[in-house]
């Protein structure tokens, strides 16, 4: 009986679900047809707070618009890519094949965004990219749909840092960083400014992604005699960074510095002293006293009941970005190719950050880059305030363009450091 | 003698038939998500067949085929994008790859048996899974590595649904002559009684090697295919969870009947579809179809049907 | 730079001493009761975040392991009796049940408790640092490292010196023997499968306090507790001890001295252990 039960059921999802993929007819839309945007982002797997929140800000924008925009609807199908490269390829797929999304958003992991890059490279679907940060998107391979709206390149942020690190007198430091190509990105950009101003880089230390223990690192830094040490962690990795570098009573006694991640709020949320004091760079600082950006931490922590990660507010002004391009259109984005030019020709007048944030000559957002601290605020709580500003950095630091792009890509082998 | 080979052929013959004319008709009226979506379950089920061979017929449940799929998606993926090679040698690499990474596992896996071979085999993909991740300079490490897509003749996807058809036709075809032949009625002799068979002078550990590469092998074309498929490749197509869900494939579908793989895989990829338009709560449902399987259907949806239909026969 | 020194060492030994924790509670189970218990990462995992609640709530470190312990003996209870029962007697089946709950408990503290990383809060008298042999070291990691000893001891005199423990070293050898000389050796399985569940538990809180919880958090363990017990051996308790001591080591051994190839330090042994030696170092045909 029992037995039985479970196979009628079983069968009636199984034809359920088979009428769902495989018998829904295409979508007819009028003109006047609700736009409709497919948001990818991890709802499972590992990096499933950090995908909540990618989900949090970019809805809270369509929710303050009341899901309209130019007079057109706006209706987002969400999808949960898992933290997957393969389950977002088949999600990205079903967006755009099944329900015929006008454009795709979204993705946390670097290797999730490149799958899809990769897949929209062929088909043409705008794709945007707030936090897919892997340095040739905007560089040296770039694709003309795939376009980093209020984005960043890992190694765009890290380098201000280096700059500042050698002004307070650091000579000595070491990197250590996730070990894929974020990871390698962001540790490249400290380590060739660092070794370009005349700071020695005197170790790299790679660890594979979710290193359960520490110690092993944390000992070598120790015994390395520096000055200071980079941190390229993200998410649990970070969390565990930090309360073990506390743990063996380095904290305090040398200085740490880390790439924006390592002190977003999706890390210092649930933590305590630890992570006070650690300097880190971004251009986006939940403790600024900037009026615009206050007034989106306090809307946004309202709402949640927590201060903004990065994900959350790349996402919130990712979506202002292209909602404020589909209003300068008039709500007809079926032109493709005038969507993406005029995109690419926009810029972001009154995001959060408070100030303008253009693109540069290769798809990149140009940002005022703040040099942050982790203190306690008023209500107890750890959050990042800017205590030096880099203005107008652009994914190239200095250096011209086109002699940049003729060196190679950033990888564990290639650091960029003048020796 | 025709008819008599039809006879005993006959399961096979209405499966194919059965299989080609449900995933046949898929173009005719299917969008082109629809005809990725019937490929996908095409792939899958050769992985799940591949592993049923061993668990059905040899009584050797691998956690490890995921790894030896994957192995030889990195192969292709390499050799087209970062070599520029041809994707006809790519595919044959890939194949060679994941048989040798088979025997390699083979040679360690075949004395084992039980709970032990699930485990070693779920060990040795492990290592496969981490060296994917850490090599970076070769594997791209996290990121994976990006193809060059299809060659132009294989780009619609029509035309590629059709190939990995016939392909995996002709392979479940294989398959079942192989399970049927003196070789595979000696895998069964072993999984009933290997003491027997030893002392029958059979070489078990012989058979079991053997057995695990030619399984490799089928495990490989459809990584190979996976690599066209997918044009991409990263450590989430070797981790563990790849062989598991080829088992509960193999599982759901019915251990031991083959053709089940098709019915397994593709409840498990529309499952998956269908959920993920309501809540992200995949994993969870994947988890209790487990716990269901294992406690109500141990002998998987085909296996039932069989055992309902025997019973109906009886009475 | 790299060279192995008195703090690595002692890294890998409270590793080590972890692992110990975990993978005694996993070996016991699987001893006895033939089952290997792949849902063993999800309860450390669950244990570690009902330790870090009721830690975090009261205050107080070893309430939050008390109802950590408790909490999940009590789910390894559900677990056999409401589930496992109705594959007793079929290993495979067993074994692919417990990963279908893996899947189902991962997913169910995803949702109870969000994907954030949380660590237990260490009670004060344990934070800090202090010297030991020169070095300079985390006072809680010598916890970690004694209590692991501890645990030892107490599971060795368990074993050795109590009826209870009498009852699962005969059945580890033969149950059906302890079966028939009329002992009920369901009730000692049951014993056993709680008290496997409930180290999971403390190995989950105290782990918790100082490698954080995070959604993935329970396979990393889980698979570092079976290249423990495959190469200790099932069932046996020195087994896990060694295991334990050459995973903990061969890990720190392999981030130090070999990055490229650190799961293969780990793993290559691994396997090389169970294809020649197919039961373990330590463990007993029966």
């Amino acid at each position: 009986m029992q037995r039985r039960q479970f196979l009628k059921s079983t069968g009636a999802v199984l034809s359920a679900s088979a009428f769902g993929t495989l018998a829904t007819p295409a979508i007819l839309r009028a003109d006047n047809a609700p736009i409709r945007i497919g948001l990818m982002t991890p709802l499972s797997g590992v990096v499933a707070a950090g995908g909540r929140e990618i989900a949090e800000g970019f809805n809270l924008f369509w929710e303050e618009r009341g899901h309209e925009i130019a007079g057109r609807k706006v209706e987002i199908i969400t999808e949960d890519d898992a933290g997957n490269p393969d389950t977002a390829l088949q999600k990205a797929r079903r967006l755009v094949e099944q329900e015929k999304v006008d454009f795709l958003f979204g993705n946390l992991l670097a290797n999730t965004g490149l799958a899809v890059a990769n897949y929209v490279k062929d088909n043409g679907t705008p794709y945007f990219i707030p936090v897919i940060a892997a340095d040739d998107l905007t560089q040296r391979q770039r694709i003309r749909n795939v376009i980093r709206v209020a984005g960043y390149t890992a190694s765009q942020m890290s380098r201000p840092l280096a700059d500042w690190a050698l002004k307070q007198g650091y000579k000595r430091v070491a990197t250590i960083g996730q070990d894929y190509s974020f990871g390698h990105e962001q540790c490249a950009g400290f380590a060739q400014v660092f070794s370009e101003g005349g700071g020695e880089i005197v170790a790299q230390l790679w660890n594979p992604l979710n290193t359960a223990d520490f110690s092993p690192y944390i000992g070598q830094l120790a015994s390395m005699n520096l000055d200071a040490v980079f941190a390229m962690e993200l998410g649990a990795d970070a969390t565990r960074f930090l309360k073990q570098y506390s743990d063996f009573g380095l904290k305090g006694n040398l200085p740490l510095l880390g790439a924006q991640n390592f002190t977003d709020q999706s890390v210092i949320r649930t933590m305590g002293d630890e992570c006070e004091g650690v300097i880190s760079s971004a251009h986006f600082a939940e403790g600024s006293e900037n009026p615009e950006t206050r007034k989106f931490v306090e809307n946004y922590t309202k709402k949640f009941g927590k201060m903004p990660s990065l994900y959350g507010f790349s996402h919130y002004s990712g979506a202002l970005w292209v909602g404020q391009v589909i209003e300068s259109l008039n709500g007809d984005i079926s032109d493709r190719d005038l969507f993406i030019d005029t995109v690419l020709a926009s810029e972001l007048p009154n995001s959060p950050l408070g100030r303008p944030v253009k693109f540069d000559d290769y798809g990149n957002p140009v940002y005022d880059i703040y040099i942050r601290k982790v203190v306690k605020n008023d209500e107890g709580k750890f959050w990042n305030v800017p205590i030096e500003t880099y203005e107008q950095v652009s994914q190239f630091w200095t250096y011209d363009p086109e002699e940049y792009l003729k060196s190679p890509a950033f990888s564990r082998d290639y650091q960029g450091i003048k020796k | 003698m025709l008819v008599d080979s039809f006879a005993k052929n006959r399961p096979a013959i209405i499966a194919i038939a059965i299989v080609l004319l449900v995933f046949g008709i898929v173009p005719m009226f299917g969008s082109n998500y629809q005809i990725s979506i019937a490929t996908e379950i095409l792939i899958f089920a050769l992985l799940a067949m591949s592993i049923d061979v061993l668990a059905g017929f040899a009584g050797r449940t691998s956690l490890g085929h995921g790894a030896i799929f994957g192995a030889s998606t990195y192969v292709v993926v390499y050799w087209t994008s970062v070599v520029g090679g041809s994707p006809i040698v790519a595919v044959a690499l890939g194949i060679l790859a994941a048989t040798l990474v088979a025997a390699v596992f083979g040679m360690l896996a075949s004395r084992v048996s039980g709970v032990y071979f699930l485990l070693l085999t779920l060990a040795l993909g492990m290592i496969v899974w981490g060296v994917a991740l850490r090599w970076t300079s070769v594997s791209g490490g996290e990121n994976g590595l990006r193809g060059v897509g299809r060659p132009e003749w294989l780009n619609d996807p029509t035309v590629f649904f059709y190939i990995c058809l016939g392909i995996v036709l002709t392979l479940s075809a294989v398959i079942w002559r192989l399970v049927q032949s003196p070789f595979g009625l000696t895998l069964r002799g072993i999984r009933d009684s290997e003491s027997r068979m030893s002392s029958l002078g059979y070489g078990c550990a012989t058979h079991m090697f053997i057995a695990f590469t030619t399984t490799g092998f089928f495990a490989g074309v459809a990584g190979a295919l996976y690599a066209l498929f997918n044009n991409f490749v990263s450590p989430s197509t070797v981790q563990l969870s790849q062989s598991v869900e080829g088992l509960l494939m193999a599982i759901l579908g019915g251990i031991g009947t083959l053709f089940g793989a098709f019915i397994g895989a593709a409840a498990i990829i529309l499952l998956e579809n269908f959920v993920s338009q309501y809540t992200a709560r995949w994993p969870m449902v994947l988890g209790f179809m487990f716990i269901a399987t294992m406690i109500f259907a141990p002998e998987g949806v085909l296996g039932a049907i069989r055992r309902i239909f025997r019973v109906g026969k009886k009475s | 730079m790299g060279g192995l020194n008195l703090i690595q060492l002692l890294n890998g030994l409270t590793f080590a001493s972890l692992l110990f924790i975990v993978a005694s509670g996993f070996t016991l189970i699987f001893g006895l009761l033939r089952i290997v218990n792949l849902a063993h990462g999800a309860l450390y995992l669950f244990g570690g975040y009902i330790g870090y609640t009721v830690a975090g709530s009261t205050g107080n470190f070893f309430l939050g392991v008390l109802a950590s312990m408790l909490c999940v003996a009590l789910m390894g209870l559900l677990l056999d009796e409401g589930l496992l029962r109705f594959v007793r007697g079929f290993d495979l089946r067993q074994v692919l049940l417990t990963l279908g709950v893996a899947f189902v408990l991962n997913d169910l503290a995803l949702v109870l408790w969000g994907g954030d990383t949380f660590s237990v809060p260490i009670p004060e008298m344990l934070r800090g640092a202090t010297t030991i042999g020169g070095v300079f070291y985390p006072k809680y990691r010598i916890f970690v490292l004694l209590l692991g000893v501890a645990v030892f001891a107490a599971l060795w005199l368990m074993l050795n010196r109590t009826r209870l423990g009498a009852l699962i070293r005969a059945g580890v050898d033969d149950a059906e023997m302890v079966e028939a000389m009329g002992i009920n050796i369901r009730r000692v399985f049951l014993a056993t499968f709680m008290l496997g569940a409930s180290l999971a538990g403390l190995g989950g809180v105290v782990g918790g306090a100082f490698l954080t919880l995070y959604p993935t958090a329970d396979s990393e363990i889980l698979v570092f507790s079976l290249a423990v017990v495959i190469i200790g051996g099932r069932g046996s308790l020195v087994g896990a001890a060694v295991g334990s001591l050459l995973v903990g080591l061969l890990n720190t051994i392999g981030q130090v001295m070999f990055p490229e190839l650190a799961y293969f330090v780990i793993f290559g042994p691994m396997a090389a252990i169970l294809a020649f030696r197919p039961l373990g170092l330590f463990g007993r045909a029966v």
